[in-house]
């Protein structure tokens, strides 16, 4: 039964985050500007990490936490680039 | 698996579906630039705690390795946002609304 309810609130959970990257995909799409949508592909990134590590509690799984890490590296590189091309033209000087 | 962990990670990961919601719904980039925030603390930290909570009671050993992340998202979303709202600062017309 309280296994039941875990798998429940766990299931509303991941439903709240693909969600979430639903709407900032929105945003992404929408922009109306250059920075929006960094923003909005920040926010996928990030909201994509947390449905991985809920999916790794549901699954039982200790990799995702890895592959998570990974998500969450390259997700601040690529907007911290974007953000540094908007800002000056060119990523490195 | 336990119910204290589950209720964590929905927390979190309302946290982080309320950022969203305002992402799409506030005007201007500036107060766009507000919502995201508090998912990547609050949401990303609450997510990660019920991950820790869950995991350590499944393999009855303290499992640490989701502090990495939340160190990492704590150090590296400050540098993305900065670099962002100096763009927007630059580039003009960050208060005009759309």
């Amino acid at each position: 039964m309280n296994a039941d309810l875990a798998s429940a609130v766990l299931g509303l959970a991941q439903l709240l985050l693909a969600l979430g990257m639903a709407l900032a995909l929105v945003r992404l799409l929408r922009g109306p500007r250059a920075e929006d949508r960094v923003l909005a592909l920040d926010t996928l990134y990030l909201n994509a990490m947390l449905l991985v590590i809920t999916s790794g509690v549901v699954i039982g799984s200790r990799v995702m936490i890895e592959v998570a890490l990974v998500i969450g590296l390259l997700g601040f590189v690529s907007s911290a680039a974007a953000a540094k091309f908007l800002l000056r033209g060119e990523v490195i000087e | 698996m336990s119910l204290a962990a589950a209720l964590l990670i929905l927390a979190g990961a309302c946290f982080a579906f309320l950022g969203s919601v305002g992402l799409v719904r506030l005007r201007t980039f500036f107060e766009r630039a507000h919502p995201p925030t508090m998912g990547t603390t609050l949401g990303a930290v609450l997510v990660l705690l019920g991950s820790m909570l869950h995991f350590s009671l499944v393999e009855s050993h303290p499992v640490l390795q989701e502090a990495l992340i939340a160190i990492f998202l704590v150090v590296t979303t400050p540098v993305t946002y900065l670099l962002l709202g100096r763009a927007a600062l630059l580039r003009g017309q960050g208060t005009k609304g759309n």
